[in-house]
């Protein structure tokens, strides 16, 4: 658990780059991430999920069947700066494999942090979706990327 | 024709007859020839599948990946409730009590697993350890990862977790396990050479049977395996994906 955690509640809009938007509460306290688990999703190449592991389920907070058929950006956590995501669509677009640290936001409005690693799926030279495995973050790069993505929002 | 069949290394050494069960079951049941040639050592193996010697491959997930996109290879058929799963495991009396316990310079002793090894170091990324700053070395078995562990030669021990759980009482009474992964998809396939790929609805038919009869059980029993699953193209694919996930 993050000792800046405060436990306070805040709603927000938080709005995706499809211009679409929704109300949240956002609560301040962390989940932490379980030891030996991987988190694994795959989606279309839109971003909408087709697939979920009993981990993705009991971290995100959502059954199975609220996430299959959803943008996998009901995730997103409104500390997150768009230009993060920006950065990992152009980088799996290209078709090459994206790392990065994420704060992503559980259902009940707390939070979770995960080391991803998001790969396009080809078959027969197509490109037919996305697979994301998440893993456990060392608390050291939690730090670094709760101040690089505070200076980052401060930006947009 | 005689085809060759080999084994990933990394199976416990009680169930070497079973596999050898196995082959002549397989034999009668397709009516052909088939050797089995089996290993101690990943590298060796490796080698030889490289240099197109097999048609019937056990194979860990890692090498599966290689199998399939490099080789032309299908998987199909895994064993049931048989997830690969990665153990770190340290001396009982050790102080580290979690993996973010373990500091800059931890001897690692792992084994040239390439699976259980990638997850070793995933898990021991939370402790901010990797290849950079620990003493990795690597044993010919898991028998000397844990005499690594007993003697306090090394602080911290990868082990494939089946192997572990089959590792004598006595000597797991003096470790104790840090981390056990859950990981569930990862697994261990049957694959098929091109040079095969004629065989396969027949190969097919017979191990999704295997268990209902007491022959087959018998032979499933010495391998250490209940029953045999069926793995399509997509499941394949995906567990690979999963897998280029792990690799940086």
């Amino acid at each position: 658990m993050s000792e800046l955690d405060t436990g306070e509640i805040r709603t927000v809009e938080i709005k995706y780059f499809d211009g679409t938007s929704r109300v949240a509460e956002i609560v301040d306290r962390e989940v932490p991430y379980p030891d030996g688990k991987l988190i694994v999703s795959r989606t279309d190449p839109e971003g909408i999920i087709t697939h979920a592991n009993q981990a993705f389920i009991d971290m995100s907070g959502y059954s199975e069947e609220e996430l299959i058929g959803t943008n996998h950006y009901i995730l997103r956590h409104p500390d997150m700066p768009a230009v993060a995501f920006k950065g990992l669509w152009d980088t799996i677009e290209q078709g090459t494999k994206w790392h990065g640290y994420v704060k992503n936001l559980r259902k009940d409005g707390s939070y979770y942090w995960v080391k991803a690693t998001v790969i396009p799926n080809i078959r027969n030279g197509k490109l037919v979706g996305y697979t994301s495995v998440r893993r456990k973050p060392s608390r050291s790069k939690i730090a670094e990327s709760e101040a690089l993505y505070a200076t980052l929002l401060a930006e947009e | 024709m005689t085809f060759n069949l080999t084994v990933s290394p990394d199976f416990a050494p009680d169930h070497i007859s079973g596999w050898y069960f196995f082959n002549t079951w397989l034999q009668r049941q397709l009516d052909t020839g088939i050797h089995l040639e089996l290993y101690d050592s990943f590298d060796e193996q490796r080698n030889d599948i490289q240099a197109d010697k097999f048609d019937l491959i056990y194979a860990n997930p890692y090498d599966a990946s290689m199998l399939v996109r490099e080789l032309g290879f299908q998987a199909i058929a895994r064993p049931a409730n048989k997830a690969d799963e990665t153990v770190i495991a340290v001396n009982a009396e050790s102080a580290f009590q979690t993996v973010e316990d373990l500091l800059p310079g931890s001897r690692i002793a792992t084994t040239d697993d390439p699976d259980v090894h990638t997850m070793g170091m995933i898990m021991l990324e939370s402790a901010d350890l990797d290849k950079g700053n620990t003493e990795i070395s690597e044993y010919a078995s898991y028998v000397v990862v844990a005499k690594n562990l007993l003697n306090n030669s090394a602080d911290a021990g990868f082990f494939l977790k089946e192997a572990y759980d089959e590792l004598s009482e006595l000597i797991r009474s003096k470790m104790r396990v840090l981390v056990s992964s859950q990981i569930s998809v990862v697994h261990h396939t049957l694959l098929v050479g091109p040079r095969m790929a004629d065989h396969i609805p027949a190969i097919q038919a017979a191990l999704l049977t295997m268990h209902e009869n007491d022959k087959g059980q018998g032979v499933l029993e010495s391998m250490g395996f209940s029953s045999w699953e069926p793995m399509d193209s997509e499941q394949t694919e995906f567990m690979i994906d999963l897998i280029d996930t792990l690799i940086d």
